[in-house]
């Protein structure tokens, strides 16, 4: 018991200790005393069950046993996801694949997080705990440890019930160098699965715009995926995740960073008969949409059928398909050969996509 | 999707394009109506598979990008009342006003949400009794029928809570505006195919006649727009000026009569003010007295709001097909989709914004001759 | 304006006297007015904007364009030189 407590106690003749069962986060609980210790002893440590974030250190310090030279990857992300939670995932899920799949599309093993929470009091710990349960279980299937983490708590109407940041370490092979600047003409451009589904899974549960089918968000770690793809071919140019904006900001960053252009084909984009009817129903374009469990890879043109190959025979890439190719026109520029033949300019999204009417 | 899939095919859509470069052998400009029609346009490359000497200029068909300056500023000024839930379709949040634009007002705290339908408003406003929701009732005639419901039902419902910022347009002024403007190079129409589901073809007549053009009722789907300007230049090249119906599908030549006996029960034709254009009389509607209890217009008080436009902004010669995009000095520079000064640029559809996003790389595109008969 | 989307009349119902459908757009249902179409019939298709029928589609009218471009398949045939 700390002073204070000691004081109320000869106060008040009765044990005015804070009831520690609590079913809601209070502002104690990110004060850093006994609320605080309690919530990490209650809800983190039995959720995580990670060896080094159980000795609660101000660092986590970990021993690396690797090959030769290898490089640290290191990364971070912040994830304000409304709702919490949507059919596929939830926050945590998302916090923990974001941070991983962004190291994974570097080359890097990811080996381990951290996490952040900031907290609006009055969250039901319930809540808490399932986004917790969600964060191990995505961490164990991505074969990450989340090893430290700190938590705040801000008052009522301060925060929106809940805020992650993830950071991530992993470490990259000395041999192995991808880069968004690697692409040449004459790649081809390879798309692990479906796009818009996460994105459209979230507008579906959004006020206003419900739907009666359920959609799934495609939120995964593809660490796996992306090993099965450097094993078949080391000469992969780049990977890279289209989260926010979609398919088309990444492969715009992709053409602006090599200097080169990119040509995809509508027909050969791989899409959900669902999210395309939700995506029609609100006259938006799922080139724009978010994913959360898909890549995408420039791969020389030798190399390109064997890494789909491989990609196919993985779970999360059954539905891969090579949508493109890297040319040396329209530097700088996405252009997309339509359905009917016709061709058009994919620039990057400016601002959020509003669903139309017109 | 069925009666979707069928009219995106490649090959069908080649065949089209072929036939249209068979017919024609003079240059001839054609403008279609609808902000959906534009979207095809440039979603699918359409204007790439045609001869190049059919010009398609985009008309003022999206009533996003032709809502008037005031309009905005009112939305504005009811949205910011902490007692209102201000509801209206999404991409009428980015459109800017005088003081920015909808979705800005938002980040500053007031409560805007975005709706797929007008009847979503109405339960919003079932559902809170102690708020007053608002619906920004934009459109043109093809959203006439489900704002007339909306408003319908809520009298019904008894709901004293829900109200409409009425800004609806309707076509046929536009058009004739557009032909009587001195300078206008159209010569044949895409019409508007979902207007036509509810208003039917007839009111298209008498400007085919008066002013001697093709009107080709056209649907959105990349062969519905081949097909419409198929059967455009062929009227062009015989030299006639009927109304056709392209989107038979859908469209009857008397349209939905349902549909029409509720607009005319809820609204009435009034002057209406177009963004870039200016005032078109009778060119609107407005809600009729018996349902002014529901107009948020009167009831905010917010009437008098008047605005002036960007003096640079040359939106209204674009939608009227007399200026193109690159004729203006701020396309590109003051003028982009991010920071748009007027109508053509806040809209996707709008011609400004889809030139900006496809404008540049014109030369790499294959283009075909005029009159490449085989 | 414009954007109205085909879908399928899976079945019907009344709301507040209102006559209602949940329509089918390939995969995803959403509720539609039905008030200003009411003689369209489950497995009927619809056009429909923000969550309102507009008309009901016409089965034979929606082959005809293809029926134009089967004429022009047979008149490509005729034309083509045989060997």
């Amino acid at each position: 018991m700390s002073m204070s407590e000691l004081d109320l106690a000869a106060a008040f003749g009765s044990c005015p200790l804070p009831h520690s069962q609590y079913d809601r986060i209070l502002l104690g609980h990110g004060s850093g005393g006994t609320l605080s210790n309690d919530l990490i002893r209650r809800v983190f440590l039995p959720g995580f069950d990670d060896k080094t974030l159980n000795r609660l250190e101000d660092q986590a310090t970990i021993q690396l046993k690797s090959a030769a030279n290898p490089r640290l990857a290191f990364t971070t992300d912040s994830f304000v996801v409304r709702p919490l939670f949507f059919p596929g995932g939830d926050i945590g899920k998302l916090a923990v694949c974001g941070t991983v799949n962004d190291l994974a599309v570097g080359g890097a093993r990811p080996l381990f997080l951290s996490a952040a929470f900031i907290l609006e009091e009055g969250l039901p710990i319930e809540d808490l705990k399932r986004i917790v349960a969600s964060m191990k279980a995505a961490c164990d299937d991505a074969g990450v440890a989340l090893v430290t983490g700190d938590t705040k708590v801000v008052d009522r109407g301060k925060g929106d019930q809940v805020f992650i940041t993830t950071s991530g370490v992993g470490l990259v092979p000395a041999e192995l160098s991808l880069s968004i600047a690697n692409a040449e003409p004459g790649d081809k451009v390879l798309l692990s699965g479906t796009i818009g589904d996460h994105g459209i899974a979230i507008m579906s549960v959004r006020e206003g715009i419900e739907f009666e089918t359920v959609l799934e968000s495609d939120c995964a770690p593809l660490s796996d995926l992306v090993q099965t793809m450097l094993h078949a071919s080391p000469s992969i140019r780049c990977m890279r995740d289209p989260t926010r904006g979609g398919l088309a900001s990444a492969l715009n960053e992709l053409a602006a960073a090599s200097g080169v252009g990119v040509r995809i084909e509508e027909r050969a984009i791989p899409l959900r008969p669902e999210v395309k009817a939700a995506c029609e129903i609100l006259g938006l374009d799922p080139l724009y949409v978010a994913n959360e469990g898909k890549l995408i890879s420039i791969v020389p043109q030798d190399a390109a059928e064997k890494v789909l190959s491989a990609m196919k025979d993985h779970p999360l890439g059954h539905n891969a398909a090579i949508i493109g190719e890297i040319v040396d026109q329209h530097v700088g520029m996405v252009v997309q050969k339509s359905l009917v033949g016709g061709e058009r300019v994919v620039t990057m999204l400016a601002g959020e996509q509003l669903p139309r009417i017109c | 999707m069925k009666y979707l899939d069928e009219y995106r095919d490649g090959t069908a859509a080649r065949k089209l394009a072929d036939a249209i470069a068979r017919m024609t052998t003079r240059p001839w400009c054609i403008m279609e109506v609808c902000g959906g029609q534009t979207h095809t346009i440039v979603k699918y490359g359409i204007d790439t598979l045609i001869p190049q000497g059919i010009e398609l200029v985009h008309g003022p068909g999206c009533p996003v990008c032709v809502t008037s300056l005031e309009m905005i500023d009112r939305a504005h000024a009811i949205a910011a009342r902490p007692e209102v839930i201000f509801t209206s379709f999404g991409d009428m949040l980015r459109v800017p006003g005088s003081r920015g634009d909808l979705l800005s007002l938002k980040s500053q705290g007031s409560d805007i949400r975005i709706v797929y339908s007008p009847l979503d408003a109405v339960n919003l406003a079932a559902a809170n009794p102690n708020r007053k929701v608002v619906f920004f009732a934009v459109g043109f005639e093809t959203t006439a029928p489900p704002n007339a419901m909306a408003v319908w039902l809520a009298h019904k419902r008894g709901l004293k809570n829900f109200s409409v910022l009425v800004s609806h347009v309707l076509v046929p002024p536009a058009m004739t505006a557009i032909l009587d403007s001195p300078g206008n190079r159209v010569q044949g129409f895409l019409g508007p195919g979902h207007v036509c589901t509810v208003m039917g073809c007839e009111e298209y007549e008498p400007i085919a006649r008066k002013y001697r053009v093709p009107i080709v009722i056209s649907g959105f789907e990349p062969l519905d727009m081949l097909e419409g300007i198929l059967m455009t230049v062929r009227q062009l090249e015989a030299g006639t000026g009927k109304v056709e119906n392209q989107y038979s599908r859908a469209v009857r030549y008397d349209g939905n009569c349902d549909s029409r006996k509720l607009i005319e029960q809820v609204f009435e034709i009034c002057d209406r003010k177009w963004r870039g254009i200016g005032s078109i009389p009778m060119s609107g509607y407005r809600l009729r007295e018996e349902y002014r209890d529901h107009d948020a217009e009167r009831l905010f008080n917010v009437e008098a709001i008047q605005t002036q436009e960007s003096s640079e902004c040359i939106s209204g010669e674009i939608l009227r097909g007399l200026k193109k995009p690159h004729d203006c000095p701020a396309f590109g520079k003051r003028c982009t989709p991010q920071s748009p000064l007027g109508a053509t640029m806040v809209s996707s559809e709008g011609a400004c914004a889809a030139y900006y996003a496809y404008g540049r790389h014109l030369e790499a595109a294959e283009t075909v001759q005029i009159g490449g008969g085989k | 304006m414009c954007l109205g989307i085909p879908g399928k009349i899976v079945k019907t119902y009344e709301e507040h006297e209102v006559l209602m459908g949940k329509v089918d757009f390939g995969g995803v249902s959403k509720q539609v007015c039905l008030a200003h179409v009411p003689d369209a019939k489950p497995g009927e298709y619809v056009i429909v904007h923000v969550g309102f029928a507009l008309s009901k589609i016409d089965e034979a009218e929606a082959q005809r364009v293809f029926e134009f471009l089967e004429s022009m398949n047979q008149l490509d045939e005729l034309s083509t030189p045989s060997s």
